[in-house]
């Protein structure tokens, strides 16, 4: 009994935690790009650090919050530009290529030591030399809030009830805004640009333009999620590359590409079913067998394996129309 | 139905009347290349080379404005390549026998891109179908209409601004997919279409925009004989409404059966030009379609038959042709 209670303590933990509203917002951006364009985007979590880089880095140099927040938004876009104006007259398969090699690039110049006073290098830019305007900007005040059996601070640090307001807020809110953009016209040319890139020129819509406008909405969207992943822990280079890309992928093809709720079901799912099979391989896998560091690598295997079951079995993820995705 | 206006700007009024336009075709000369009394579309000097294979070599032609132009020739002639051309989905090679330029309506096309073409009045359809798949017949119906201010990102916030024009849209799309007996398709996945109607989708499709030409790459191709003749006569309608159309096809049959034109295409030239019943009398047609060594005789009687029926096949439009041999098949 006690073990099954601190499991559905730690599932409201994994499923309302910061980190979990970062990942939604950058899986909506991603959506934009992959499940309405058709965008075949490997950088996500580049877009992530662009975003986290500006905005930490322009309040460590001493811009006020909405100036800071504007400069992560225009960072990203320029990003996206960069990538978009060349790479987005290539076919799907070579823009991929592109997105990764860009998003390894960003990553090493920012963890490159010549840029150290800047980007702090590899150890990269401290939560204290940029949350603190957030945190004064909190209603809430200080102290510990005592929700249920959870204790959480109101305002101070990456786990407070300030910043899970803010952040699942924006996920609320840029939820909305894909709904809004994709029910009209818009979203239909978008839609006709992933079916088929010629059909759409043959009707008239400019493919280029609308593929550029998606990567770059989508990739500020992207830098939100950044900013939210800052102010939860710090803006590290090396924890923002490959691996939070993929993870992000595995949220929205999880939750169902195309969808508006796809994102938010899929990363809730996702840190929630990490967080069970870790609690439970803790709990029954007798310790000779796996200790208790091998138990996350092992969850990152299951996490691997999932996201090819996913793929081969229900390409469409768990709210994605079957019949969407049956004509291939 | 069509923009009418557009004739008229020119100093030429839309045919309507198909007799009249048949009788003005009737004295142009019958050369390849030859002017046109009302053209809507000009093309000169457009090449096209893939490594060193001339694959579109037109010196010049002009379509008609009003006419149902077909335009036939066997398989690698170059006729979607002059297609994409034409509709700004590939680009020509330097020309080594004049400059290069081709006017619609009075205004070059010339370095212009595809969704420009198609918005200038101009829409195609593909051999190989493009439907949207993954969209409702609906969605890809309205897709092809122009004029929606929601295709901008900001816009499409407002719906105010869009939803009057997409109502407005959605009931010419339905009206449109009724004609074509899509209607009670409207909701299914494009992808979920048979050939034949993906066939009728997108010439329906590229009607939205009301466009002053439609060029159709192989609208038979793969239609079932019973929708064959309803396809027939929405190319017809389209004309009659005030849409001059352009078609490729290896369908002798229709060709003869609704073109007010023909033009002949062969190694990537205009090789005859001519109304549907005399163009198959033209020698360079017959050596087009039959291989100009067609009377050699390599002696096999197995390929009589095989022989009898394609000469059948141009009888047929000739009436008559001097049999000079047959058996040759192979280079045919």
């Amino acid at each position: 009994m006690d073990f099954l209670q601190s499991l559905v303590i730690d599932f409201g933990q994994a499923a309302f935690s910061p980190l979990t509203a970062a990942f939604i917002i950058a899986a909506i951006g991603l959506n934009v790009h992959f499940g309405f364009t058709g965008l075949l985007n490997f950088g996500q979590a580049a877009f992530m650090l662009v975003g986290a880089y500006g905005f930490a880095i322009s309040q460590k140099f001493g811009a006020p919050l909405w100036a800071a927040v504007i400069i992560a938004m225009i960072a990203a876009a320029i990003f996206a530009l960069i990538l978009g104006l060349p790479a987005l007259r290539l076919r799907g398969d070579y823009l991929a290529i592109v997105t990764i090699a860009a998003a390894e690039i960003v990553r090493i110049v920012g963890a490159n030591s010549v840029l150290q006073p800047i980007t702090g290098g590899v150890l990269g830019v401290a939560r204290s030399s940029y949350a603190k305007e957030f945190e004064s900007l909190s209603p809430f005040g200080d102290g510990i809030a005592r929700i249920g059996p959870y204790a959480k601070p109101w305002t101070a640090g990456g786990d407070s009830i300030w910043l899970r307001v803010v952040g699942f807020g924006l996920v609320i809110l840029f939820a909305l805004l894909v709904w809004l953009v994709t029910r009209g016209p818009w979203g239909r040319v978008l839609k006709a640009i992933r079916e088929d890139e010629d059909a759409a020129r043959s009707l008239g819509k400019n493919v280029y333009a609308r593929k550029l406008q998606a990567l770059v909405v989508g990739g500020v969207v992207g830098g939100f999620g950044g900013i939210i992943y800052a102010l939860s822990a710090s803006v590290q280079p090396d924890s923002l590359g490959r691996t939070t890309t993929y993870l992000i992928w595995t949220c929205l093809l999880l939750g169902g590409a195309a969808t508006v709720f796809g994102p938010i079901l899929g990363s809730v799912i996702y840190f929630v079913g990490r967080i069970a099979i870790q609690d439970l391989a803790r709990q029954f896998i007798p310790p000779e067998i796996m200790n208790s560091q091998q138990v996350p690598q092992f969850t990152w295997i299951l996490v691997g394996v999932g996201l090819m079951l996913i793929v081969i079995f229900r390409p469409q993820g768990i709210l994605g129309n079957r019949k969407e995705m049956a004509f291939e | 139905m069509s923009d009418h206006s557009s004739g008229l700007a020119h100093g030429y009024p839309y045919l309507f009347d198909r007799q009249a336009l048949r009788a003005q075709l009737a004295v142009v000369d019958r050369i390849p290349g030859v002017a046109k009394p009302d053209p809507i579309l000009k093309v000169s000097n457009m090449e096209r080379e893939f490594g060193g294979l001339k694959a579109v070599d037109v010196r010049h032609l002009e379509v008609q404005r009003g006419a149902i132009t077909a335009l036939i020739g066997p398989n690698g002639a170059g006729k979607t390549t002059f297609f994409n051309l034409i509709t700004g989905f590939d680009r020509p090679s330097a020309s080594h026998s004049g400059p290069t330029g081709w006017e619609f309506n009075g205004r070059s096309l010339k370095h212009t891109g595809a969704a420009t073409v198609a918005r200038s009045g101009m829409v195609r359809t593909f051999q190989l179908t493009k439907v949207l798949s993954r969209m409702t017949v609906v969605d890809n119906m309205m897709l092809g209409a122009q004029d929606q201010p929601g295709e901008g990102f900001l816009l499409s916030f407002l719906r105010p601004v869009w939803g009057p024009r997409d109502k407005a849209i959605r009931e010419r799309a339905l009206e449109l997919l009724q004609r074509f007996k899509l209607y009670e398709k409207k909701d299914d996945y494009a992808g979920s279409l048979s050939g034949g109607q993906r066939k009728l989708l997108e010439m329906a499709r590229a009607l939205m925009s009301n466009p002053s030409l439609v060029m159709l790459d192989e609208p038979m191709a793969g239609v079932n004989p019973a929708l064959t003749q309803s396809l027939l006569d929405h190319v017809q309608e389209l004309r009659d409404d005030g849409t001059t159309v352009l078609f490729v096809e290896h369908d002798m049959h229709m060709v003869r059966f609704i073109s007010d034109w023909v033009v002949v295409m062969a190694e990537g030239r205009i090789v005859a030009e001519a109304p549907p019943a005399e163009v198959m009398k033209d020698q360079a047609v017959i050596d087009a379609y039959l291989g100009a060594h067609h009377d050699t005789d390599l002696g096999d009687d197995a390929l009589l038959a095989e022989g009898e029926s394609l000469d059948a096949l141009v009888a047929q439009g000739a009436g008559q042709i001097t049999r000079r041999g047959r058996g040759a098949r192979q280079d045919g």
